[in-house]
């Protein structure tokens, strides 16, 4: 019988996390799912499994702040099953789900259930984020301390609109006094209106109902007023404008407790990714110019940025068979979230650590999680990859049951070989020692 | 995939008819050079040519629309093509079939060609990306996107009025935003290389960065048609009132309705057009609607020789065989 946990070594890798300074030719030892020791083994530490890294780096499990597992609710695009197996590929360990699953995360039990679901398929931790007011509907707080003390580690209204600037206030204040962070997703409804793609160039020229930069820059001159005087923990989930990068580096340097992500797709693709109508690149925000594109580079190079996320969303293929405005906005991410983000140290945006920062200890700090980072008695999450073999990444066979992703065909640098999360490996690729 | 290769075959004939854009001068000249050859069957007491015998061709159309559709039905019946009428607002979407059922239940009834109107921007682009290979896509409108056909008709009368038209001045007037018109037309124009093309709207009828479309941009009615050989009035939809883009169809007419006074900075032989339906006393005075200047009827009947031309050009390219 095997032994619930294994004693696993990993030897010759590159040891990499710049939350705890690791940075060498280090091995590591694991022993009833957590780190027993870095460098060398505990004494008398007999490993069952010797895991020969052989070059590649050993970085923390990923922590993405954003995938959507479409369970419960919408189990024809996907299952919590199929998708952490996909967040195993990809090298993440640790997921949050927003809170419009259906039924919706506004109760505990919506929140146990994720979670025990999660449990049996163990490749993955599954955290949630519970909604902000009931049924998402804008109106009435959810039972936000109760939620807490359900595993929830953070609360959002994904992007359902409050119905007001006193609800929002309320919220806030409200969450506030749990210090939960809230997620907002910044977006004045009103002016995307029924807009699909950013409003410029090539909305202009195609025809395209716009969504303007001021439906993200508005939303979020409100919300920092609101956060101001409540002085709220506030989170901007998936920043698409570089005027917003400016305003919250602005309301930082003021010192409102403020951070940010972006998705990856918005580091990597722009409006023009668009033309032709390729429904692929139909995402909520929209990609925008590249003058955005740079300047949100930039803003997580300095570091305005906490976190880059996955923004996962996987569709069934008639999601996205459709004219453009009437497909399903969103992008398969967990397989690519590693390889696009290392392509940014390729591009000179960022150095190797920096990158690694922003998908592990930069996304653990926005919720205060003590995952993303390799040290003794940690929880054993841990993702190798491989650098130097470029290969070529095939919608067709991937792991995620949605094969909605723009990045078809791209070459990458560096995979994903192999992923332990609680100290058992849930991914390896064959092949690879 | 880019407008260019999707609508043009190996040899560069039009496969389908989905936008101006990627389309060069000499292939819309052709166009229009085929239409003139066609603009004499119309005049004959026998109107039919058998270019299409033995085709089937259906009008896909899920937004209504009476002149558009009678017009390509006309034409496709000229080039003795069978033709199908199907009304989709009204039958399959509302039971909830997708737009790609319909298309592969009328592919499997053999349709060769099919004339598709939607709302949706980037409609007839998708049908075309995943229609059959053998069969053809006209978008006789998408969204606010394009509308190839109705272009190419008013670049025909323009034509026809004119002579030659790299020396000419167009003002397209109205609700540029939402027109799929408006940009077939400024990309048919400038294609063709007239000398100026100009858009005069108030700026919630303008689209963000409306230069970029190769335009000159004008708010003011008299200062926009100064000195242009051509005045293209644009539908003002009812809806845009309640959308707060505008306060009220009077003061639209006040600052934007053409009327004979207003017409005087355009040239002396300036012509005026319309896509058609008119909402008369809002976009333009009854005078100048029924006018000498007007040419709007002309444009109805081009439409029939433009439609013809670009079924005949896009079903020879794809069915390879010429009949």
């Amino acid at each position: 019988m095997t032994p619930l946990f294994e004693r696993i070594s990993i030897t010759g890798g590159h040891l990499l996390d710049p939350a705890t300074g690791l940075d060498g030719k280090l091995d590591l030892h694991i022993a009833d799912g957590v780190i027993a020791a870095i460098g060398a083994p505990p004494d008398g530490f007999d490993a069952d499994r010797t895991i020969d890294a052989g070059g590649p780096f050993v970085i923390p499990g990923i922590v993405d702040l954003s995938a959507r597992l479409r369970e419960p609710g919408h189990e024809y695009k996907a299952t919590i099953v199929s998708e952490t197996t996909a967040a195993a590929h990809g090298g993440i360990t640790t997921v949050l789900v927003p809170p419009d699953t259906d039924p919706v995360i506004d109760t505990p039990a919506v929140a146990e259930l994720i979670r025990r679901r999660a449990k049996q398929s163990a490749h993955a931790r599954v955290l949630t984020v519970g909604g902000l007011t009931r049924d998402l509907a804008g109106e009435q707080l959810t039972e936000m301390a109760a939620l807490q003390a359900g595993g929830c580690v953070a609360v959002s209204n994904a992007w359902k609109p409050l119905a007001n600037t006193l609800v929002a206030r309320r919220a806030l204040e409200y969450a506030a006094t749990f210090d939960l962070a809230v997620f907002l997703h910044p977006e004045d409804h009103a002016l995307r209106d029924v807009g699909c793609v950013h409003e410029g160039r090539v909305s202009t020229r195609l025809g395209l109902p716009g969504i303007p930069e001021a439906a993200e820059t508005a939303a979020i001159a409100r919300d920092l007023a609101l956060a101001q005087h409540a002085d709220a923990r506030i989170h901007f989930r998936g920043i698409s404008t570089g005027a917003a990068v400016e305003m919250i580096r602005q309301a930082r340097s003021k010192g409102l407790k403020v951070t940010a992500d972006t998705a990856i797709h918005q580091l990597h693709l722009t409006e023009m990714d668009v033309d032709g109508f390729d429904a692929r690149c139909h995402v909520v925000p929209p990609l925008r110019t590249q003058a955005d594109r740079d300047a949100l580079r930039k803003g997580l190079a300095d570091g305005t940025i906490d976190a880059v996320c996955s923004d996962h969303q996987p569709h069934e293929p008639d999601a996205k068979l459709a004219p453009f405005p009437s497909t399903a906005p969103g992008i398969s991410g967990l397989e690519t979230l590693l390889p696009l983000a290392l392509r940014l140290t390729q591009e000179g945006v960022m150095d190797l650590p920096a990158v690694i920062r922003c998908l592990t200890s930069g996304p653990a700090s926005v919720v205060d999680l003590p995952f993303g980072r390799i040290a003794a008695g940690n929880s054993a999450d841990i993702c190798i990859f491989a650098s130097g073999q470029p290969w070529r990444f095939d919608a067709a066979r991937m792991t995620s049951w949605g094969h909605n992703t723009p990045f078809d065909g791209w070459e990458f640098d560096t995979r994903v070989t192999c992923t332990l999360f609680e100290g058992r490996v849930v991914f390896h690729r064959e092949g690879v020692a | 995939m880019p407008f260019a290769s999707l609508q043009l075959d190996d040899q560069g004939n039009l496969r389908h008819f989905l936008t101006i854009e990627g389309l060069g001068r000499d292939l819309l000249t052709r166009i229009l050079d085929t239409a003139e050859s066609f603009a004499g069957v119309t005049d004959r007491s026998v109107k039919k040519v058998p270019l299409l015998r033995g085709r089937v061709i259906a009008n896909l159309f899920f937004e209504t629309s009476t002149r558009t559709r009678t017009t390509f039905e006309l034409a496709a019946k000229r080039l003795s093509a069978d033709v199908l009428n199907l009304n989709i607002s009204t039958s399959a979407t509302a039971k909830g079939e997708t737009l790609l059922d319909t298309l592969r239940n009328l592919e499997a009834m053999h349709v060769d060609m099919f004339v598709v109107r939607h709302a949706d921007s980037g409609a007839a682009h998708f049908i075309a990306a995943h229609a059959d290979p053998g069969v053809s896509v006209v978008n006789a409108g998408d969204g606010g996107h394009a509308h190839p056909t109705q272009a190419m008709l008013d670049v025909f009368t323009i034509r026809r009025a004119k002579g030659e038209l790299t020396p000419l001045k167009v003002a397209i007037v109205g609700d540029i935003l939402h027109s799929r018109v408006a940009r077939s037309q400024i990309a048919a124009l400038n294609t063709l290389g007239v000398s100026e093309v100009r858009v005069v709207a108030p700026r919630t009828l303008l689209p963000k960065d409306a230069r970029s479309l190769g335009v000159h941009v004008f708010s003011d009615l008299e200062a926009g048609i100064r000195d242009v050989d051509v005045v293209i009035m644009l539908r003002l939809q009812r809806e845009r009132m309640r959308g707060a883009l505008l306060p009220s169809e009077h003061e639209y007419f006040q600052l934007y309705g053409l009327t004979d006074e207003r017409l005087e900075a355009a040239k002396p032989d300036a012509i005026v057009m319309h896509p058609g339906p008119i909402n008369r006393g809002v976009e333009m005075d009854s005078l100048v609607a029924d006018g000498p200047r007007s040419v709007i009827l002309q444009q109805v009947s081009h439409g029939i020789a433009i439609r013809m031309a670009v079924m005949s050009m896009a079903m020879q390219a794809s069915g390879g065989e010429n009949p």
